[in-house]
C-alpha cells in the first residue's frame, strides 16, 4: 500500500479551467465556419478519416467507461473487463452492417436512411422520439456523473455548481460551434484520455519493473474486506466476483455489441466525412484508439486492485474514484489534477456529441419533416431549430439531473441507452437497407416495440424493483427480438408498393455511393 | 436523375452485392460466435476458463484479450477487402453515366 497525503489542490481546477478555454477558443473558431445546414450538423463534411476515427473514440470512451470501468475491475477484477470487451467488438457491427450505407444515403441523421423509401413523417417521428430518448437518458446519466465526480475533485464546487458548469458548457459548444466545434472538443478528449491512460498504465507497469507476469501474479491474490467486516482473498482474474447469472452477461453483450450501432450520436459522425471510403477508415481509426484504451483497463483497473486495493479505494472516494485515486498514489498531485482534467474533458466531449444528435434529430428529422412537410419555410430555419432545441436540452437535463439528485443509479440509464438503441434502432437501419419488402408500418412498430420493451423490462427489472418481475439487468436478450419481431409483424401485415420500387435506387445508393451528399467546397 | 432500375439489374452490379455478402456474412457470423464464446465460457463453463495459460494468466483473460485482436484484424482485412467493392461501385457507375452521355 502507497501511503499518500489528502488534501487536494486546486492544480485539478486550473487544469480543467485551461481545457475550459481551449475548447472556447476552437468554438469561436468554428462559429465563424459554421454557417449553413451542411456546416453546422456535419462540420462540412470535411472532417479526414483518423479526424473522425479520434472524434468518433472521444464521443464514445464516456466517464464510465474509464472511471466506471476501471473502478469495476478494482473492486470486482475480470468481469469488469468484459464491458471493455464488449465496447470494441460493437465496431464490427458498426464497421460491416451500418457506417458506409448510412453516409451513402443519408443527409443529417439516422432517420434520412429510414424515410428513404417509406412515409417520412411516422418513420421520422418515431425514429426522433427514440434518438431523443437514447440521447436524453444517456446524457442525464454523465451529468450526474459529471456532477457527483466534480465534488469529490475539486472541494468546495457543488454537486449542483458542477451540473449546471457542464450543461452550459454543452450548450455553447453546440448553440455556437455546431458540429466542428463538437468534434474538435471530442478530438482534444481524446487525446488526452489516451494520454492519461498510456502514462497511467506506465506507472503501473514501472511499479512491477515492467514485468507483466509479476503484474498478473500480484492480481491471484487481491485481499480485501468483506460484508460482514471478514478478510477476503480473492483471485481477481477469476470470472464470476461480480455477475454471478451467466444470462446478465450474455444480455449486456448484446446490448453493447448490437446498441453501439444504433447510437444516434455515434451514427451522425459518419455524415462529417468526405465519403463512405472514409466513414470506413474512420471506424478503423477508431478501433485503433478505442480498442488500445481499453486494453489499457488491464493496467489501471486491476493496477488500482493490485496497488492500492478495494479497501483503501473505499475509503478514498469510492468506486468511480479509482483511477484518479491510482494517479494521485503513483503520481502524485500534479498527475492526479491531470488525470481529473481528463475524466472532465470525458463527460464535456460526450455530452456535446449527445446534445447535437438530440438537436439534430430534433430540427431536422421532427421540425423540418414532421411538422413543415420537409421544407423550410424561411432559410437557415432548421439551424436555428437546433440551436434552440441544444438551448432546451441543456436546460431540461440540467434540471432532471439536480432533480434525480447524486446519488441516482446511472448505470442503468447508460444501460437503458444501449438497449434502446440496439432494440429500437438497429433492426429497422437493417431492415431499410436490406429488406425490399419493408414498409413504414414496419419501421414504426419496430422502433416503438424496441423503445416501449426495452423501457418497460428495465422499470420491472432487479434494478429497480426488490421483488423483480424479469431476472436480468439489461433487458436486449428479449428486447432486440421483440425489436426485430415488431419490424417484421408491421412488414407482413402490409404493403407498400412506393417503397419496394424504391428500393433499386437506395441499394444502388447505398452500395455505390452515387448521389452522396458531397463534401462543401472551402 | 440515374437509371436505378438499370443499375440495379446490372450484372456487374450484382455480382458485386455478391462478393460483398460472401465476405459480411461469414465475417459477421464469425465475430458473433467468437464474442459470444466468451461469456458463454466464463458463464458455463468456468472450470475450463480458469485454466492457466501464461503464469499465472488464466484462459479467461487469455480469450478476452485475443477479442482486441480478433476485432482489430478483421477490420483489417476488411478494409482490403472492401478496397476492391470501391473499384468496382466506381467502374459500374462510370459504365452507367457513360451510356447516359451518348
Amino acid at each position: 500500500m502507497i501511503a499518500l497525503a489528502e488534501p487536494v489542490s486546486q492544480t485539478a481546477l486550473w487544469m480543467f479551467l485551461a481545457f475550459v478555454a481551449a475548447t472556447l477558443v476552437i468554438t469561436y473558431f468554428s462559429a465563424r465556419k459554421s454557417a449553413g445546414a451542411s456546416a453546422y450538423f456535419a462540420a462540412g463534411r470535411r472532417i479526414t478519416g483518423w479526424q473522425n476515427g479520434l472524434a468518433v473514440a472521444g464521443d464514445y470512451m464516456s466517464a464510465a467507461s474509464f472511471l466506471g470501468i476501471a473502478g469495476m475491475i478494482a473492486f470486482n477484477g475480470y468481469d469488469g473487463f468484459m464491458y471493455s470487451v464488449g465496447f470494441l467488438v460493437a465496431y464490427l457491427t458498426v464497421l460491416f452492417i451500418v457506417a458506409e450505407p448510412l453516409r451513402n444515403a443519408g443527409k443529417y441523421t439516422m432517420a434520412d436512411v429510414l424515410a428513404y423509401r417509406l412515409k417520412a413523417r411516422p418513420v421520422r417521428a418515431a425514429a426522433s422520439l427514440s434518438t431523443l430518448t437514447v440521447s436524453i437518458f444517456y446524457m442525464i446519466a454523465q451529468m450526474v456523473g459529471a456532477g457527483t465526480l466534480v465534488r469529490q475533485l475539486i472541494p468546495g464546487v457543488s454537486y449542483e455548481v458542477a451540473v449546471i458548469g457542464v450543461g452550459v458548457l454543452m450548450v455553447v459548444y453546440v448553440v455556437f460551434g455546431g458540429m466542428l466545434a463538437t468534434t474538435w472538443v471530442q478530438i482534444i478528449k481524446a487525446i488526452l484520455l489516451m494520454t492519461g491512460s498510456i502514462f497511467l498504465s506506465i506507472l503501473v507497469l514501472n511499479k512491477f519493473d515492467f514485468d507483466l507476469g509479476k503484474f498478473f501474479t500480484s492480481l491471484t491474490a487481491i485481499s480485501s474486506t468483506g460484508a460482514n467486516g471478514e478478510a477476503v482473498t480473492r483471485n481477481f482474474l477469476t470470472p464470476g466476483l461480480l455477475f454471478t447469472n451467466p444470462w446478465d452477461q450474455i444480455s449486456l453483450g448484446m446490448a453493447l455489441v448490437f446498441g453501439t450501432a444504433g447510437l444516434p450520436h455515434i451514427l451522425i459522425r459518419f455524415y462529417t466525412v468526405p465519403d463512405a471510403k472514409t466513414a470506413r477508415s474512420s471506424v478503423v481509426w477508431a478501433m485503433i484508439i478505442i480498442g488500445l484504451f481499453y486494453i489499457m483497463t488491464t493496467f489501471f483497473g486491476f493496477g488500482a486492485a493490485s496497488l492500492l486495493g478495494p479497501d483503501y479505494i473505499k475509503a478514498h472516494g469510492g468506486t468511480n474514484m479509482a483511477a484518479p485515486e491510482l494517479a494521485h498514489a503513483l503520481g502524485g498531485e500534479m498527475f492526479f489534477a491531470f488525470i481529473s482534467a481528463v475524466a472532465f474533458a470525458t463527460i464535456l466531449a460526450v455530452v456535446a456529441g449527445l446534445t447535437i444528435s438530440a438537436s439534430t434529430s430534433f430540427a431536422h428529422d421532427f421540425f423540418t419533416n414532421v411538422i413543415h412537410h420537409g421544407q423550410e419555410h424561411r432559410p437557415g430555419e432548421e439551424v436555428r431549430v437546433a440551436r434552440i432545441t441544444a438551448f432546451v436540452v441543456g436546460a431540461a437535463a440540467i434540471g432532471i439531473a439536480i432533480i434525480l439528485g447524486p446519488t441516482v443509479n446511472v448505470a442503468f440509464l447508460v444501460g437503458l441507452a444501449f438497449a434502446v438503441a440496439a432494440s429500437a434502432n438497429l433492426p429497422v437501419i437493417i431492415f431499410s437497407i436490406f429488406w425490399k419488402r419493408f414498409t413504414t408500418s414496419g419501421a414504426v412498430a419496430g422502433l416503438l416495440v424496441g423503445l416501449v420493451s426495452s423501457i418497460v423490462l428495465i422499470l420491472v427489472s432487479p434494478d429497480f424493483m426488490k421483488e423483480a418481475w424479469f431476472p436480468l439487468k439489461n433487458p436486449a436478450i428479449v428486447s432486440i427480438p421483440l425489436g426485430f419481431l415488431g419490424a417484421f409483424l408491421g412488414t407482413f401485415l402490409t404493403r407498400e408498393p412506393s417503397a419496394e420500387k424504391l428500393f433499386a435506387e437506395l441499394k444502388v445508393r447505398a452500395n455505390t455511393g452515387l448521389g452522396a451528399e458531397k463534401a462543401s467546397p472551402h | 436523375m440515374a437509371d436505378w432500375e438499370a443499375m440495379e439489374a446490372d450484372p456487374d452490379f450484382i455480382a458485386l452485392l455478391k462478393a460483398k455478402a460472401a465476405f459480411v456474412v461469414p465475417a459477421t457470423a464469425f465475430f458473433v460466435v467468437y464474442y459470444f464464446a466468451l461469456p458463454i465460457g466464463v458463464g458455463w463453463f468456468p472450470g475450463l476458463m480458469e485454466a492457466r495459460v501464461w503464469g499465472d494468466v488464466n484462459l479467461a483473460y487469455a480469450f478476452a484479450l485475443s477479442q482486441f485482436f480478433m476485432a482489430w484484424i478483421l477490420a483489417f482485412i476488411y478494409v482490403g477487402v472492401a478496397a476492391g467493392w470501391d473499384q468496382r461501385a466506381a467502374a459500374v457507375i462510370a459504365k452507367f453515366q457513360g451510356r447516359e452521355g451518348k
